[in-house]
């Protein structure tokens, strides 16, 4: 038992090394941090469900060199957002923009959730206002 | 009566969504660069690496600028149409060497041909992210102002040339 908890633990250890990202770490620990969430959020243009971090595709190591260049170089992540958008269109971020285009995409979840509570509220009116009939059941 | 039909109703609008996504090629990401001024870039050209190439050597006329790589199959099938376009004088070509072995794309252009006025190497694909380029093959149609009209991805063929780029470059043209 004990020799298998070892071996488990010892896989789950090494699956962390498989990371597909194999540039050096920014010195600063904020920088990695922004670095390391801007790169989950930006997608692999050529393997299209696949964030920049997940993707060996070279074109994800291309764009994960140019967001560690710009990060380097000082810029927002505003301001890498728009370096990305304005090349590949807002489908490179996997968390879109608010924006004329994608106000549908955002929006969408709420509208379907306040059908359903109207649905529901009708639904549920109309059944309180059915008779009772409780005795019905009782003597079946 | 009425109520009854309305899941219907919704259900087959939902199908017709879902099978008109079915006919879309979700490769096929429209270019965030039509009708926007070509983006500057500037490479060794892949033949004389001494040469700089920059869209300054296309101004004034129409051109296309094919992004290709000799790891690319695409690149092979568009190949002898590039060379057909090259030999009748249709249109010059620029290419973009992109994300290839220096040796191989020399060796290719000496072996299959070269249709390109001048190919610019862009081996880390500097260029190529500044062109929103995610694949080779890839053609930009650029305008005498120098203005990205057209894009096509994947192989270039006779077809495609006369559906999509003669129409924009005659139109100009006045014929």
């Amino acid at each position: 038992m004990k020799r298998f908890v070892f071996i488990l633990a010892g896989l789950l250890i090494a699956t962390s090394a498989w990371s597909i990202d194999t540039g050096k770490a920014f010195e600063d620990p904020e920088k990695q941090a922004r670095y390391e969430k801007l790169i989950d959020e930006i997608r692999c243009l050529k393997c299209q469900n696949q964030t920049i971090k997940d993707s060996n595709a070279f074109l994800a190591g291309d764009l994960r060199r140019e967001v560690r260049r710009m990060i380097g170089e000082g810029m927002s992540d505003e301001e890498i957002a728009d370096f990305l958008v304005e090349r590949y269109g807002e489908f490179a971020l996997y968390r879109p923009r608010m924006s004329g285009k994608t106000l549908l995409l955002w929006v969408a979840p709420f509208v379907f959730l306040l059908l359903g509570a109207v649905a529901m509220v009708r639904v549920l009116r109309r059944r309180a206002s059915l008779p009772i009939d409780d005795d019905v059941i009782e003597e079946g | 009566m009425l109520r009854f039909w309305w899941p219907v109703v919704a259900f087959v609008a939902l199908l017709g969504f879902l099978m008109f996504g079915l006919t879309r090629d979700p490769n096929e990401l429209p270019s965030t660069f039509i009708n926007k001024p070509a983006p500057a870039f500037s490479l060794p050209s892949l033949l004389e690496p001494e040469r700089i190439v920059s869209p300054a050597d296309f101004e004034g006329e129409w051109v296309l600028v094919n992004v290709w790589a000799t790891w690319c199959v695409g690149c092979r099938q568009e190949h002898d149409f590039l060379l057909q376009l090259a030999r009748d004088g249709t249109i010059p070509i620029y290419g973009i060497n992109w994300r290839d072995n220096r040796d191989e794309a020399i060796r290719w252009l000496r072996q299959l041909g070269d249709p390109y006025v001048v190919s610019g190497f862009d081996g880390n694909n500097r260029a190529g992210i500044d062109w929103g380029v995610y694949g080779a093959p890839e053609t930009f149609l650029i305008d005498p102002g120098g203005i990205i009209r057209h894009k096509h991805l994947g192989p270039l063929s006779a077809n495609i040339w006369e559906r999509d780029f003669v129409p924009l470059i005659s139109e100009e043209a006045g014929g």
